[in-house]
């Protein structure tokens, strides 16, 4: 069977001419020339290399900075498309803020059974120091990259929820920014809702959830763990354009109850501080004592309303991949309505069935961590070696309660500009969810990445993946 | 401002000011190396001791020799002061201060350090010096020009300057005092062709020999190279110039703080004893002494604006 047929084509739409989405787009196409094209897309690299729009790269020999491919095909979505996707990612985000709020309360969830017990215990991210604290505003997670995938005409499904500390804004806004520089006549022929407004929006959303302690014009800051972060780029990009100060663990310190930073005139206190540090490194009186990224009696001060952090700590237990299992569950306890998007089947390897079931199937399935991220730690069954296979058959019976499973899921492909022209690889969606305590404000579009290998289902950056411009029509 | 950035700020534009200078410095010592009759070890050697690196030198080299000297101050990244190293630490600062700048002067300072960092990728052979060094300068000129096109003139533009002028200042003292000794007219053959070579090096490695022959009508006197470089306030890179510079800077800040602090003082103390000064006086005090006490005084601003504006904890 070829790929064409096995996999939803966004553009192609599988029957040969463009889906209606793309109709503009491809008449554009049709009338360019690939060597002229490929020449643009050499000069967006250099666009991306002068604008230092960088990742560093950890483990390398040499600390380098390393740029995510970008590709100039754009990833289109229909307006009616995107305010289904909108109206149950609203759903979603709504729900796992109730849900949040409710395991550092009275657990309700927990005593009606829906969600077992255990795995809040067990979950890794869940701190006790948050039990019967409010953040203000009630605001648990400001902002939320929600994965999606799509495997057909009408079939989104989420794939994980990033509810600690999402990553990769910057992209979206870039790679916007280049395709306005590069192709101008393609805007002004194609209506796309803009994204450019973002910082914008996450600074008023983040205001919004301003302490009780703050009075005046909120001050809010953007903390970084420094310059060889990995993400270092995007933090100090976020705060250039929000008009925040980017700060280190080391330029902050209580002063008289607050959380003030050291500023050319004294110590100016900060209301709201948008985090880039986990929370284990947050405070080293609370959490790990080893930590001088973060700031030393900063989670008092947090209790005490004296700051808002954002995202607030011990959210990431949303982020667990056991807990996804459960999402669809979640979101109808809170919100009594059926979940809007879909959930990826899950199974749970901690219950004996369905580690029966995972070890039976091992070669059609895609296992990964319980705790994992950005691709590290995951079996993609249908591309594993007989040996991979086995290695992970190992480690599964070893500690099966570390893993869910969940079927190869037939991603959709957008076409990429490659030497020969047009050619389809697998793509994802990560729109960006920010909420204050009046509302839920997600940006039309997201971060699209995309796997360059031809067949591969693996879009993270950290493992070869680039990513696109993504363009929600309006409508 | 956070006091870290404007730290940042100040140490991004000593290095670009160091980069270029070092560049100045090289390019000075090439041409009198090939103008120059007999052996241009000499000059070489006072290539090396103006740039404060004798002892990196002779770490690593045995002899005063036109290679290896370029090599050092262009190209080792285990020197502190190459220009390569001066350059990758400006852009480094730049990045941790990149919200305190406009886009054109982070994209003008990236694009510097990358072409920079590929022409030095090699060593640079002698048909290409001209170009290389060129271009070195030429990139420079292009991150100041993105400063003054484009930054808001509040503090963080303060501190970019006050990095500038501090690095200039000294090292404008430092090329006096290594060649001070040609300078001094007890010392000086009027009208020998070597010393007017020298002179003229000592105006080249500060960018000013053609505003000298304009301000002269073409003669070069030792007393009056020395009174250019140090007391001329119109001169760009001279002692005077780079004063008041500084304590213009520290008055915007003190406009825009409501705060006076110690720096200021000092500062204006410096303006003061050089706008009071002759040429003639500095030669009776003793040239030399007047330069070491310029660069100590030099030294000590720096520690206290680092101190007054926070930079550190």
């Amino acid at each position: 069977m070829s790929d064409n047929a096995r996999f939803f084509d966004e553009m192609s739409g599988g029957a040969g001419g463009p889906r209606q989405p793309y109709a503009d787009y491809q008449r554009w196409f049709e009338g360019e020339d690939i060597a002229n094209l490929r020449r643009k897309s050499d000069e967006a690299e250099t666009f991306f290399r002068r604008t230092g729009i960088t990742f560093n790269v950890y483990g390398a020999a040499e600390a380098t900075e390393r740029l995510i491919p970008f590709d100039i095909v754009p990833r289109i979505l229909s307006g009616r498309e995107w305010s289904r996707l909108a109206r149950g990612i609203e759903q979603r985000v709504r729900a796992i803020n109730a849900f949040l709020h409710d395991i550092y309360h009275r657990q309700e969830i927990l005593r009606s059974g829906r969600v077992p017990k255990e795995i809040i215990a067990q979950n890794v991210a869940f701190l006790p120091q948050m039990i019967g604290m409010t953040p203000p505003g009630g605001v648990y997670t400001h902002i939320v990259g929600t994965d999606l995938v799509r495997t057909g005409e009408d079939e989104f499904y989420v794939l994980e929820d990033n509810a600690r500390t999402p990553s990769g804004v910057s992209y979206m806004l870039e790679n916007r920014e280049t395709m306005l520089q590069m192709f101008p006549e393609l805007f002004t022929r194609i209506r796309v809702r803009p994204v450019s407004d973002y910082p914008t929006r996450l600074r008023r959303s983040l205001a919004a959830s301003a302490p009780a302690a703050c009075n005046g014009k909120p001050v809010v800051a953007v903390l970084t763990p420094g310059i060889h972060n990995s993400a270092y780029f995007e933090h100090s990009f976020l705060a250039d354009q929000m008009g925040a100060e980017l700060v280190e663990g080391s330029d902050l310190r209580v002063v008289d109850g607050r959380i003030a930073m050291r500023t050319t005139q004294g110590y100016q206190p900060i209301d709201v501080l948008y985090r880039r540090v986990d929370d284990d490194f947050l405070d080293p009186l609370i959490f790990n004592p080893q930590s001088m990224l973060g700031v030393p009696g900063i989670f008092d001060i947090y209790r005490a309303g004296g700051i808002t952090i954002a995202n607030a700590p011990g959210t990431g237990i949303c982020d667990d991949k056991a807990i996804y299992s459960y999402m669809p569950d979640i979101v109808e306890f809170y919100t009594g309505e059926k979940a809007i998007l879909k959930n990826v089947p899950t199974w749970r390897c901690s219950e004996p069935e369905a580690l029966k079931h995972v070890l039976d199937n091992l070669a059609e399935l895609v296992v990964k961590e319980v705790h994992g991220s950005g691709g590290y730690g995951m079996l993609v069954g249908p591309a594993a070696s007989k040996k991979e296979l086995a290695a992970f058959r190992a480690k599964l019976e070893a500690r099966p309660g570390n893993y869910i499973a969940q079927p190869t899921l037939a991603l959709s492909t957008v076409p990429i500009l490659t030497k020969a022209g047009l050619a389809p690889r697998h793509v994802d969606l990560r729109p960006y969810v920010l909420v204050s305590p009046d509302r839920i404000d997600i940006v039309p579009g997201g971060l699209t990445r995309v796997a360059l290998k031809a067949g591969s289902l693996v879009v993270n950056s950290s493992q070869g993946g680039g990513t696109k411009d993504t363009w929600v029509l309006e409508e | 401002m956070l006091g870290k950035t404007a730290g940042g700020l100040f140490w991004m534009f000593r290095y670009l000011e160091r980069s270029e200078n070092t560049a100045r410095l090289v390019e000075a010592g090439f041409r009198m190396a090939l103008t120059r009759g007999g052996d241009p070890a000499d000059e070489w050697a006072s290539v090396i001791d103006t740039a404060g690196a004798r002892a990196a030198y002779l770490a690593r080299y045995d002899a005063f020799e036109g290679g290896s000297v370029v090599d050092l101050l262009l190209r080792d990244r285990e020197y502190s002061s190459s220009v390569l190293s001066s350059i990758e630490t400006a852009r480094s600062n730049a990045r941790l201060v990149r919200t305190a700048l406009t886009r054109e002067v982070w994209e003008a300072t990236n694009e510097a350090w990358m072409t920079i960092k590929a022409i030095l990728q090699r060593p640079v052979r002698e048909q290409d010096m001209t170009h290389v060094l060129g271009l070195i300068r030429q990139q420079s000129a292009l991150v100041r020009g993105a400063l003054h096109g484009s930054m808001l003139r509040n503090d963080g533009y303060d501190f970019a300057r006050i990095g500038t002028f501090l690095e200039r200042a000294d090292n404008t003292a430092r090329i006096l005092d290594v060649k001070y000794y040609v300078l001094l007219p007890s010392l000086a053959q009027i009208g020998s062709s070597l010393d007017n070579m020298q002179w003229e090096s000592v105006l080249r490695s500060v960018a000013g020999q053609r505003a000298y022959r304009w301000i002269t009508g073409g003669e070069i006197a030792p007393m009056g190279v020395a009174e250019f470089v140090i007391l001329d306030g119109r001169m760009p890179r001279s002692l005077a110039f780079s004063v008041m510079k500084l304590a213009d800077n520290l008055s915007f800040l003190e406009n825009e703080y409501g705060a006076r602090h110690a720096s200021q003082e000092r500062a204006e103390a410096l303006r003061a004893k050089l706008r009071d000064n002759s040429i003639d006086t500095i030669f009776e005090q003793g040239l030399h002494e007047f330069l070491v006490d310029f660069l100590a005084d030099i030294a000590a601003l720096g520690a206290q604006i680092e101190q007054d504006y926070r930079f550190t904890g």
